[in-house]
């Protein structure tokens, strides 16, 4: 394990700010939205400071900061950029863009429910939008998390099999704005660690040109959406190298799944983002209570850990899935995507969809209990919501 | 037109990656009619070359003058804009008249 240097207490934006920092991207291009406006009041600050060689560009607005590191990317440069809720809405169309011209851009996302009514706190309805955009989805649960995806993020996307853009999604306010422990890698390893960028076709190399985001008719652009489906099909492999190559410098681990007391675990809770930790506490209690609980947090949303997740959940009495967001008129994007995982299991486990904190509402230990007992009981039905925190 | 390629030897991203690539593409396909130059009524006043989107229109130079060749129907699209723009092109004047006339493709073999 190495020898932790620089623990500091931060919140989750700063950890990302200094993520950012340490990456020292060619270019940045936002536009200030809450929950994401310090990481970038954070990054401008480093801008000012000199601390970084960033050209910062202040956009006017979400869908020219798109639009911006799409055009700075395609020039061959490392660029990122942040957002949440509207704002990543407002970017939808360039957030195709990028990746169908298979920009490496990063963007950490501090999720935050999408309008309306207006709310500015943490659902995941933003990223929901956006997850057949062609965008890699990482989840963090902490502000730890959300630094480190952010760093193996640009390694990731980079990497010559993969060549997409990559989402670090972190709760918005109880990630972004909480303060809690980090612990930051120096400066110099994480300068070796993301390396020089790896571009390919930069528009910048004057001497073989290229040219970007032609008409792409019937007759080609279908080949070129197979291409993104393999890329896709890379990063799972890829993400686990990165993260061994993370795990050597920082004695932290990641991989697809994060699996908590899974082991001998008869009921199985799945979900994603900070609500992740209640979760950890909560099988705690139920574990010192007798019951068999786990749970699993996938660390990638897209692509879709379908194997891992076949793999974990064959045989087990009972998989629980949390999501903090709402398909209307059909099921919830996480239980959606496991149920239909769970097709091709031999021992199909038991299973039932709970939607929870939308909006920013609290999720507590008792609701996390409530959907445990309905699956200990044999009370779950695999062709209904239910609601955890809503009144009726 | 070049034969298709496959998705595992194209270039991802959609991107171009060598330059002039629609010198390749054969815009003539898509003509419906076609513009024939009649030299004789021809004043070579290069308004037809000018306007043509594709570039399309042959020209030679003699005694330092450009003078109207005729046409690369390799690239024409038989938009028609050259009889359009051709000071010696009207719907007024009989064909025989015209610098260019606009000939369903149906009357040629080729
Ligand atoms: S525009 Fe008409 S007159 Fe002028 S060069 Fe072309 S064909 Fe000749
Ligand atoms: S018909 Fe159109 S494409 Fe053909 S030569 Fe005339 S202007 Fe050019």
């Amino acid at each position: 394990m190495p020898e932790v240097k620089n623990r500091q207490a931060v919140t989750g934006a700063q950890a990302i700010a200094n993520a950012m920092r340490q990456i020292n991207p060619d270019v940045v291009a936002a536009y200030p939205i809450t929950p994401q406006t310090p990481v970038v009041e954070y990054f401008a600050q480093y801008v000012a400071d000199g601390a970084v060689d960033t050209e910062m560009i202040p956009v006017e607005s979400e869908h020219s900061a798109m639009s911006a590191v799409v055009g700075a990317a395609a020039a061959g440069a490392r660029a990122m950029t942040a957002t949440a809720a509207n704002g990543l809405a407002l970017m939808h169309e360039i957030v195709y863009i990028a990746a169908s011209s298979r920009l490496p851009i990063v963007m950490p996302v501090a999720n935050r429910a999408l309008s309306g009514p207006i709310n500015i706190h943490c659902d995941h309805s933003d990223a929901m939008a956006e997850r057949d955009s062609g965008w890699i989805q990482l989840w963090a649960e902490n502000a730890q998390e959300a630094y480190d995806l952010t760093l193996i993020a640009l390694r990731l996307g980079e990497h010559e099999d993969v060549r997409l853009p990559v989402m670090v999604n972190f709760d918005g306010f109880i990630i972004s704005h909480g303060v809690e422990v980090v612990d930051f890698l120096d400066d110099e390893v994480v300068k070796k660690f993301v390396g020089e960028p790896k571009v390919k076709y930069p528009l910048l190399d004057v001497d073989n040109p290229v040219t970007y985001g032609p008409l792409d008719l019937y007759d080609y652009y279908f080949e070129h959406k197979r291409q993104q489906i393999e890329a896709m099909k890379h990063v799972k492999r890829v993400f686990k190298e990165v993260a061994e190559e993370f795990e050597k410098i920082s004695g932290r681990k990641y991989d697809v799944l994060d699996k908590y007391m899974v082991d001998d675990a008869e009921y199985i809770m799945i979900a994603l983002g900070s609500t992740a930790g209640t979760i950890k506490y909560t099988v705690d209690l139920l574990r010192e209570q007798g019951h068999k609980v786990g749970l699993v947090k996938p660390w990638i949303f897209r692509p879709f850990p379908k194997k891992e997740l076949q793999e974990i959940l064959n045989g087990r009495k009972a998989v629980v899935v949390l999501d903090r967001s709402a398909s209307f008129g059909a099921e919830a994007p996480l239980y959606e995507a496991v149920k239909s995982a769970l097709f091709n299991v031999e021992n199909k486990p038991l299973i039932g969809s709970y939607v929870y904190g939308l909006g920013g509402r609290d999720i507590k230990v008792e609701h996390i209990k409530q959907a445990f007992e309905d699956a200990f009981v044999g009370n779950l039905n695999p062709d209904e919501e239910r609601y955890l925190g809503l009144r009726e | 037109m070049a034969e298709l390629k496959g998705w595992k030897e194209l270039p991802i991203g959609g991107v171009i990656d060598k330059p002039a690539t629609a010198k390749e593409y054969q815009t003539g396909t898509w003509r419906v009619i076609r513009p024939v130059h009649q030299p004789e009524n021809c004043i070579h006043c290069m308004m037809c070359w000018l306007y043509c989107p594709d570039q399309a229109i042959e020209i030679e130079v003699v005694d330092g003058k450009p003078k109207m060749k005729g046409y690369n129907y390799y690239y024409c699209k038989g938009c028609g804009l050259c009889a359009n723009v051709c000071p010696k092109t009207n719907d007024k004047l009989p064909e025989e008249k015209r610098a260019i006339v606009m000939k369903p493709e149906t009357e040629f073999q080729d």
